[in-house]
């Protein structure tokens, strides 16, 4: 079992969850994730690992379905039944580049270890990111903090500016010198970016999310093709090129279990509040 | 004057196929201690004995069965203690027909003498007796090993390690031990309360366990090699294979690992009181004639499928499973689509699957295998309605920790190589056996693997020389 030493809704339906872990911060590296699992009937899900240190480890939760429902109604001092990782393959180190990075969503802290690294390693870092409204928009300072540029987009305009990323992103293309973009965040956020940036030829990293049980390569549910190879999420992903990502497949194999995963909510609530 | 052998094993008792198609209880009921007295006395205590030669762990199998014959059962489970540390799980996953059983001295007239049966009987017997003794665990050598992966070859060499006095630590990735025996062979087939027992027993022997822990992510192995004096690689197939034939990424088609591990490590039966979710197809096609094909097969039905149709390229003679598992398979009412090969899934408009389009095969010449070659008949293509389907059709080594050891050699389909002699792989300090050195094989020789890296292992912690 792993304490949880910090639970808090950040904004509107997202969660911070801090839980200790001594051991996966000594190999973690930006990209990767942890596999977590509420309690002994729980479902294990992957997480992108946001921020460690030598006591815990950090991630960004969006409250969605049962599991992460589950998550969301845990307290300081809770333990949860697994918490595994770091897996995935890290994020590709570069160096001299100028990246943008957008995030939006959960993929908001995700971007987090990945500027923080880029910067590292010596890049012009132009941060991006995007929600419906101001008040989903989290985790300024953090970013800014490894950011050459900072920008905020919002579909009411509430914060920065007005629009969608990507019309935000073509201008900007046309103006800056950009080598790749880095972007985390629901699967259309990172199918809307690979598209926006094909036509200008620019490498493009999204960090996928398909679905996950045992995440170390044993399942293959997770499957992505990739350049019309199949690839594993879990062990040759979760960040893959967006213009080689056959995007139909995903976006339906993100879906098999909708129906499934409704009933299992309601099922959960009606169980937790009657 | 030479007692009369009865030429038959006593048969065991088992539910009904149609009631138990429809529950995950285990279908043998398994010997009452009369059936077993009985079945032991069968056994002609042969003066030497040629079928523990068949057996990769060495049982002393006429030791152990004459303690059954006396209905000394507690004798008998600690004469199998002695060289196998899963006797439970032996007793029903082994292909003992292929081994023990095949050389038996009785075979060559009637049938063996049902050593399997008798084996699961003793295991089961202790259970069903309170606790289970611990040995006299030997004074402390101070060398510390640890072990890769809590499946049947990880405990094996725990088991053997620990006896030694050596320090020994498992690290499993999953959050349960017992690999392939937990996410893998159905509840119906082994019990998961038999694998954690057997677990509780080494660790009650002072085996530590580490769930959680991916060896190659958590640590590498040249990190753990700055703690412990030896490592053995246990880490199984953990890669599955597909046909890479058109519309293998639909909705609706798994690998046989995925789903076997959603229903079995994950409870997806049981599904909305466990959280996990499984497809529950009405007319489901698996694609194999292996154990875990047959697994699959049977677990679609208890998930209430109409129909299960078992699909295999080659002829019911050349299938790998046991013949128990393709006959308990055909109770319950499998159907088998012999000398038929998959070529293409088609999918509905929302990406699922809903048809498999098959090409009818004709055997010809013997391969490599020895196994006739199903060649494809040209024009007999056909196409079936499905709505899910398992690709059963085998896998390869998990790759974390080959990508993460540089030094460790490893072998054109991803497999690590070792000494077939000791189990050591070209990384000093390390052994590895079982999957990930055969690819897919079985539990018992992942064992017989563990056994033989086990002497050797306790050689090199004894004198230090590689």
């Amino acid at each position: 079992m792993y304490r949880i030493l910090k639970r808090e809704q950040i904004v509107p339906n997202i969660h911070l969850l801090v839980v200790e872990s001594e051991l996966i911060h000594k190999n973690a590296q930006a990209g990767e994730f942890v596999v977590v699992r509420a309690d002994e009937r729980g479902e294990r899900i992957p997480l992108n690992l946001v921020d460690w240190d030598s006591r815990s480890v950090s991630m960004i939760f969006m409250a969605l379905g049962t599991s992460t429902y589950k998550l969301a109604a845990l307290k300081v001092g809770d333990e949860i039944a697994t918490l595994a990782g770091p897996l995935g393959k890290p994020t590709e180190k570069v160096q001299g580049k100028n990246i943008v990075c957008i995030g939006g969503c959960y993929g908001i802290g995700a971007l987090y270890p990945a500027i923080r690294m880029f910067k590292e390693n010596k890049n012009h870092i132009t941060t991006i990111i995007e929600a419906r409204s101001g008040l989903l928009l989290y985790w300024q300072e953090e970013l800014r903090k490894y950011s050459d540029d900072f920008y905020e987009i919002t579909r009411d305009g509430s914060r920065g500016f007005k629009g969608h990323v990507n019309d935000f992103l073509i201008n900007y293309i046309k103006k800056n010198k950009t080598d790749m973009v880095y972007v985390q965040g629901c699967t259309y956020l990172t199918y809307l970016v690979s598209q926006t940036t094909r036509p200008f030829n620019v490498k493009t990293i999204v960090g996928l999310n398909p679905i996950m049980v045992d995440a170390t390569g044993m399942c293959g549910v997770c499957r992505v093709i990739v350049g019309g190879e199949t690839k594993f999420g879990c062990v040759d992903g979760p960040e893959f090129d967006g213009h080689q990502v056959d995007w139909d497949t995903l976006l339906a194999r993100r879906r098999v279990y909708l129906d499934k995963e409704r009933y299992s909510l309601s099922f959960y609530e009606c169980e937790r509040y009657g | 004057m030479a007692k009369k052998i009865i030429p038959k094993k006593t048969p065991m008792r088992e539910q009904p196929p149609k009631e138990r198609a429809k529950n995950y209880d285990e279908v043998p009921y398994g010997y009452s201690e009369k059936e077993a007295m009985q079945e032991a006395r069968r056994c002609l205590q042969c003066k030497k004995p040629i079928c523990i030669k068949g057996c990769p762990v060495e049982i002393d199998i006429p030791g152990f069965i004459r303690f059954i014959a006396e209905g000394n059962f507690r004798g008998a489970i600690e004469k199998l203690k002695e060289k196998n540390v899963l006797p439970a799980v032996c007793g029903r996953v082994c292909p003992q027909e292929d081994q023990c059983e095949k050389i038996c001295v009785l075979a060559k007239k009637f049938e063996p003498v049902a050593i399997g049966r008798l084996e699961r009987f003793a295991a089961d017997w202790e259970r069903a007796h309170g606790e289970s003794s611990v040995p006299k665990i030997p004074r402390s050598t101070g060398k510390k090993v640890a072990i890769i992966g809590a499946g049947p070859g990880g405990l094996t060499v725990a088991g053997d390690l620990i006896m030694q006095g050596h320090a020994v630590t498992i690290f499993e990735a999953l959050h349960k031990p017992g690999g392939v025996l937990v996410y893998g062979i159905p509840e119906f087939r082994l019990p998961k309360a038999i694998v954690y027992r057997e677990v509780d027993y080494l660790v009650k022997c002072g085996v530590a366990l580490i769930v959680d822990f991916i060896v190659g992510k958590t640590a590498t192995i040249d990190q753990l090699l700055r703690d412990f004096d030896a490592v053995y690689i246990g880490t199984g197939a953990g890669l599955p294979w597909f046909m890479n034939i058109p519309g293998e990424n639909l909705n609706g088609v798994y690998s046989a690992n995925e789903y076997l591990t959603r229903s079995n490590l994950m409870k997806a039966y049981l599904f909305p009181e466990y959280d996990t979710p499984i497809v529950r197809g009405k007319r489901v096609a698996v694609i194999g004639g292996g154990n875990v094909a047959m697994d699959c097969a049977r677990t679609a039905l208890r998930l209430g499928a109409d129909e299960v149709h078992n699909v295999y390229r080659r002829s019911r003679k050349e299938m790998p499973a046991r013949e128990e598992e393709i006959h308990h398979a055909e109770e319950e009412g499998i159907i088998f689509d012999i000398l038929t090969l998959p070529v293409k899934y088609i999918g509905n408009e929302n990406n699922w699957v809903k048809e498999m389009e098959c090409i009818k095969m004709k055997l010809g010449e013997p391969d490599a295998s020895g196994r006739r070659r199903p060649v494809p008949i040209d024009g007999s293509n056909f196409i079936t309605p499905i709505d899910t389907a398992i690709c059963a059709i085998g896998q390869s080594p998990n790759p974390l920790i080959p990508q993460t050891t540089p030094d460790l050699k490893i072998g054109k389909w991803g497999n690590i190589e070792i000494d077939s002699e000791t189990g050591k792989t070209s990384k000093k300090g390390c052994w590895a056996g079982g999957d990930v050195v055969r690819g897919g094989a079985t539990v018992i020789l992942a064992m017989g693997d563990g056994r033989v890296a086990a002497r050797s292992m306790h050689e090199y912690l004894t004198t230090g020389v590689w």
